[in-house]
């Protein structure tokens, strides 16, 4: 087998074992199918927008949680956006914890929000390093 | 010139111009790359201030020498945004002399029925739930009745 069908092949077995796990969904599927010749590093470029976009947002609400009299639409827009993201790319297990970080909101509860956000840096941390692997593989 | 070229430059003015509309940069990116893969020329926006800006509805409209703003075929714009909202926006293209006749497309990642009631009845061409599919795209681009000025060419034989 040359070396490019090998790595398509760790591509693709690397991939499927990422959607076994739920960390990814059909919207990242979504993202391959719209990269080509033409765009070759649309996936990647997708990808690291949304762990810049992600890391500006986990500090905003981190800051957000900290505060004497906390702000919870503010904190609930911030998860708003997280949620959006992650579902865009396909990151089931972070948007999945977003879904339950707004009901934490809208119950004003501080002790669920800040497990979720903790929840949040965990799976977005795990889908990332999970990412960069795939996308070496591909190289 | 061979044909092949008279082609490309014929698909070229006939693309339809998309006007995309979100405040999250992932998706501002994805949707113009689904559709720039629907074939259509697309811009995109980070907010609904900018977006009439380009539409040629900006405040200072009337001191603006291209006043006429982009010939834009559809918009379609993220409902929930900072400050202007999709649904503000969609308001102010239906309020407008110069460009109520563009179609407005509003997506949102929330399925809520008062909200598309709402903005199906303000005049949105339709209200897709995000994240958007090619499928979605492609559906969107059978749909599109675009009006594209003659430019005084006409384009003889095939």
């Amino acid at each position: 087998m040359d070396v490019v069908s090998q790595l398509q092949r760790q591509f693709v077995e690397h991939a499927t074992s990422l959607y076994r796990e739920g960390y990814l969904d059909d919207q990242f599927t979504q993202l391959l199918k719209l990269q080509d010749e033409s765009n070759p590093d649309f996936v990647v470029e997708v990808v690291s927008l949304f762990f810049e976009d992600t890391e500006k947002l986990l500090n905003n609400l981190t800051t957000a949680l900290q505060q004497e009299s906390i702000d919870y639409k503010q904190v609930d827009a911030h998860v708003h956006q997280f949620k959006g993201s992650s579902s865009s790319i396909g990151a089931q297990r972070v948007k999945n914890v977003c879904v339950v970080f707004r009901n934490y909101c809208d119950e004003k509860n501080l002790d669920g929000c800040l497990v979720c956000l903790e929840q949040a840096k965990n799976e977005y941390l795990l889908v990332r390093n999970k990412l960069e692997a795939l996308f070496n593989v591909s190289l | 010139m061979d044909s092949s070229t008279k082609v490309g430059m014929k698909e070229e003015e006939e693309r339809p111009h998309v006007l995309v509309v979100d405040d999250s940069l992932v998706d501002r990116k994805i949707m113009e790359r689904l559709f720039t893969n629907s074939a259509c020329k697309v811009t995109t926006a980070e907010n609904g201030q900018k977006a009439l800006e380009l539409l040629g509805q900006g405040e200072d409209k009337h001191n603006n020498i291209n006043h006429q703003g982009l010939k834009i075929n559809l918009v379609v714009t993220d409902y929930c945004m900072p400050g202007m909202t999709g649904y503000d926006l969609l308001k102010k293209v239906k309020e407008s002399c110069d460009i109520k006749e563009i179609p407005v497309i509003i997506v949102s990642s929330e399925n809520v029925p008062t909200r598309i009631e709402k903005c199906l009845k303000e005049g949105a061409q339709e209200f897709i739930l995000k994240p958007l599919k090619q499928s979605d795209v492609k559906k969107l681009r059978c749909q599109m009745q675009f009006t594209q000025p003659m430019k005084g060419r006409l384009c003889m034989g095939r």
